[in-house]
């Protein structure tokens, strides 16, 4: 059988991977699939502590992620697509109309 | 063994193509590794016992949400604009500090102790998609109905959201 803690690293490093490209690219669109990285991470977790616990408390959680994660990207689409057409950019350095 | 080999592949290849999906420069490259990285996940899934939300996964993650993004990413064009600069000033201090990240979480991983392997407890729920099913029309049937009322904004909001005329 496979240990549990090895799930755990893989999700850590998926999650770590997700937060280095949040926070240094540039790119809106490569932000927000760093953020779905993120959320993957967290699901592997969820499911693997499922499988271990055997209660499906977990795979019900990764519903609800899954279902959060289509909002979201549906809405953050439309506001990216927003966004672009007002300031002709999808760079998120360009976006700093609120800069004192 | 074979189930370490296959966990071997499947961890590897989701690591590989997380990493060069955060550091393509064309955004279509990125969405397509991230369909290979949902393709294994869903392989992680089944590899424990989750074969509805492997499915899941593969029909809503990728097949929604990344066609989603790779419509938009088409729609505007960007592809056009790959010369500029991939990341902001701050990547390798970014990059440092995630694997300072990851060192903790793997430290405290490694330090604490689990007392049996996955799967290896007492079933105690019936798995599958009939058991899923039974605990989630029951015992969670307000999340679910809550989750019904986030998909209901996500749909009027996206829809307002397109609808706005922009001054050009």
């Amino acid at each position: 059988m496979i240990p549990l803690s090895w799930y755990v690293i893989l999700s850590a490093a998926l999650f770590t991977i997700g937060v280095v490209g949040v926070f240094s690219r540039r790119n809106i669109f490569i932000l927000l699939m760093s953020i779905e990285l993120m959320l993957n991470a967290a699901n592997i977790n969820f499911i693997a502590f499922s499988h271990y616990l055997q209660s499906l408390a977990g795979q019900i959680f990764v519903i609800f992620v899954i279902t959060v994660a289509a909002a979201e990207a549906a809405v953050a689409l439309a506001i990216i697509i927003l966004i672009a057409r007002n300031r002709g950019s999808v760079y998120v350095d360009d976006f700093n109309i609120m800069k004192g | 063994m074979i189930n370490k080999l296959i966990f071997f592949y499947f961890a590897a290849v989701i690591l590989i193509s997380a990493i060069l999906m955060i550091t393509r420069r064309n955004p279509i490259h990125s969405v397509l590794f991230m369909l290979l990285l949902f393709f294994h996940i869903a392989g992680l899934f089944v590899l424990l016992n989750a074969e509805f939300l492997a499915a899941v996964q593969l029909i809503v993650y990728a097949g929604a949400i990344l066609i989603l993004y790779l419509f938009v990413v088409m729609l505007l064009n960007v592809d056009k604009e790959s010369a500029a600069v991939r990341a902001n000033r701050f990547w390798p201090w970014m990059i440092a500090f995630g694997i300072l990240i990851a060192g903790e979480i793997v430290l405290l991983v490694l330090r604490g102790t689990f007392p049996a392997n996955a799967g290896q407890l007492p079933m105690r729920l019936g798995s599958g998609v009939g058991a899923l099913g039974k605990e989630l029309y029951t015992k969670y049937l307000l999340p679910f109905e809550i989750a019904s009322i986030v998909l209901l904004v996500g749909l009027v909001g996206a829809v307002m959201l397109a609808k706005i005329k922009t001054k050009e």
